[in-house]
């Protein structure tokens, strides 16, 4: 069996006295998309953050987390990235002020070629809009940004949390399809409530529940078991997880 | 309408002054959080030290390069304190705000007491070229040189550091910062070397600022640097946390205002105006004239 990409054990974090993850283990493969799953507010973001140290200072982080033989707790977040660490947030997190160069630029290394080609392949939107503010762009465009941002270096291991919140059906898609290349190169921790794009991707799966694992184990089994998917994510797994979220309704003027 | 001009003028020497002291502290609070009330001791070295300069350091004076040669070396001392204050003192502190500001206040205090322990309490004459002394006439006013090269060094400050923001990948790395600090870092991005530099720039900014009031002035005293933090921070509040263009607007209204109704009013209704109009942009737009953002 090859080895595990990441080992997250025991994992504890105590933010402002809530006891957000609860000795949470689980591992991520090294090849392909493994899916965090979980009901809203179980701590699928906050395991994401603990491991690329983003946790607030006031938090307390217990545990394990390696990637490889390296452990990761404890190192700033910037040495964690340039080691291999990608990550994309929730909400996607774009410089609003900046120009999309400029948004790009920004994750520019020092004597570290940029793989422009790479991105703009992927996204050829963003080379067109270079100059165009990224506070301007829809959010499907914010989102590619984010993600292209990211792919410009190489990477280890990539955590995208929540890709597709918030955007039209047709950009889901396009996210989705991108998020399926680059799994063919790099191993991809997810954070999703979209399980159209959960089908589509996941090979693995973990679930949490009250900051606790729930359930691991193959990501497609547990989309075929329709009992269990509304146990644990509250929804059947024909469903998105937010499917009244408001912003989805809005989502096709945004999102494109 | 000579009166209007020199008005005009003398209230935009102060503006510079403000905005000397205003741009670094803005940029530090828009990048790092940090409330330095610390600021005004920068400005006090960099007055002490040309003023020390002039008279010590071999090949300085008061007048011509050696003039030049003081107000570089109190800069680089203005500069050296801010750098080691935030590597030694802020740094160990980020994200505990009551802690940053116990010790940016103790630290003020205990920098006007140090100078004061040093030098004295009294103001002292401030070395200057004989021009800053003499008038020039501008549309029929006879505005103080003293005040003119404040507002130069302002506007050449003000479009350095526009020019740094924009174009050096420093200037990307805190315009980047100020937005959003955290998405920076998950960039691979040390932002606490930005923390030092911006510590720097406004350290150097407000010794600057320090050296030319001296200038303006005429005196130099161990309090000047508190008393013109007050109206920076005003600046600060008006302009919009890390907006050095914000800065620079809120400055110029806040000295031109200062500046009139202190003349047209009664003496010291001015600065009673200034507190008004800083509630006003508070009640009408509380993140200022120019938001969050280091370059607009």
């Amino acid at each position: 069996m090859t080895e595990p990409i990441l080992n997250v054990e025991d994992l504890s974090v105590r933010i402002s006295g809530l006891h957000i993850l609860q000795g949470v283990s689980f591992t991520v493969a090294p090849t392909g998309v493994t899916v965090l799953l979980g009901r809203n507010g179980v701590g699928k973001t906050t395991t994401l953050r603990a491991i690329v140290g983003l946790t607030p200072p006031a938090g307390e982080v217990r545990g394990t987390i390696r990637m490889g033989a390296q452990s990761l707790l404890a190192r700033p977040t910037h040495r964690l990235v340039r080691g291999g660490l990608g990550y994309v947030p929730e909400d996607r997190c774009v410089f609003a002020g900046l120009t999309v160069a400029e948004n790009l630029r920004l994750a520019e290394r020092r004597g570290v070629s940029p793989a422009y080609d790479k991105v703009f392949a992927l996204f050829p939107e963003l080379d067109r809009r270079g100059r165009q503010r990224a506070g301007s762009l829809s959010g499907g465009q914010q989102q590619m940004l984010a993600i292209g941002r990211v792919l410009l270096n190489d990477n280890r291991l990539l955590l995208v949390d929540e890709p597709t919140k918030g955007l039209a059906p047709k950009v889901v898609t396009e996210v989705a399809e991108v998020l399926e290349r680059v799994a063919e190169s790099v191993p991809v921790l997810l954070v999703e409530q979209n399980l159209a794009v959960v089908r589509r991707l996941a090979r693995d799966a973990v679930v949490l529940a009250a900051g606790k694992v729930a359930w691991t184990g193959d990501a497609q089994e547990l989309l075929l078991e329709t009992a269990l998917t509304r146990s644990l994510l509250g929804v059947g797994s024909g469903e998105s997880q937010h499917p009244a979220e408001p912003g989805r309704a809005a989502a096709g003027k945004d999102g494109h | 309408m000579g009166t209007v001009i020199l008005l005009t003028l003398t209230g935009l020497g102060l503006a510079a002054l403000y905005f000397l002291v205003a741009s670094g502290l803005s940029l530090v609070f828009g990048l790092a959080d940090v409330l330095n009330f610390a600021h005004g001791l920068f400005l006090g070295v960099g007055a002490y030290a040309t003023w020390w300069a002039a008279a010590n350091l071999p090949g300085a004076g008061s007048d011509g390069f050696g003039f030049v040669l003081a107000v570089v070396f109190g800069v680089a001392a203005g500069t050296l304190v801010a750098v080691l204050v935030e590597l030694v003192l802020i740094r160990p502190l980020y994200s505990r705000t009551i802690e940053q500001v116990l010790v940016t206040v103790g630290l003020s205090l205990a920098g006007v007491a140090l100078l004061q322990a040093t030098w004295g309490a009294d103001a002292r004459p401030f070395p200057r070229p004989d021009w800053t002394r003499q008038v020039t006439g501008i549309l029929g006013a006879q505005v103080p040189n003293g005040g003119l090269l404040l507002i130069i060094a302002a506007v050449l400050v003000l479009g350095a550091l526009l020019a740094f923001l924009r174009w050096t990948r420093y200037g990307l790395v805190i315009r980047a910062g100020v937005e959003n600090r955290e998405m920076v870092t998950a960039l691979g991005i040390d932002v606490r070397k930005a923390f030092t530099l911006v510590f720097a720039i406004g350290g150097a900014a407000a010794a600057l600022a320090g050296a030319l009031g001296g200038v303006y002035f005429g005196t130099v005293s161990p309090g000047q640097g508190g008393s013109l933090l007050i109206f920076a921070f005003i600046v600060v509040v008006i302009g919009g946390m890390g907006s050095v263009v914000g800065s620079a607007y809120a400055a110029v209204a806040v000295g031109l205002l200062q500046q009139f109704v202190n003349y047209y009013g009664p003496s010291g209704l001015g600065d009673v105006c200034v507190v008004g109009l800083l509630a006003v942009v508070l009640l009408l737009r509380p993140q200022g004239i120019a938001g969050k953002v280091a370059t607009a």
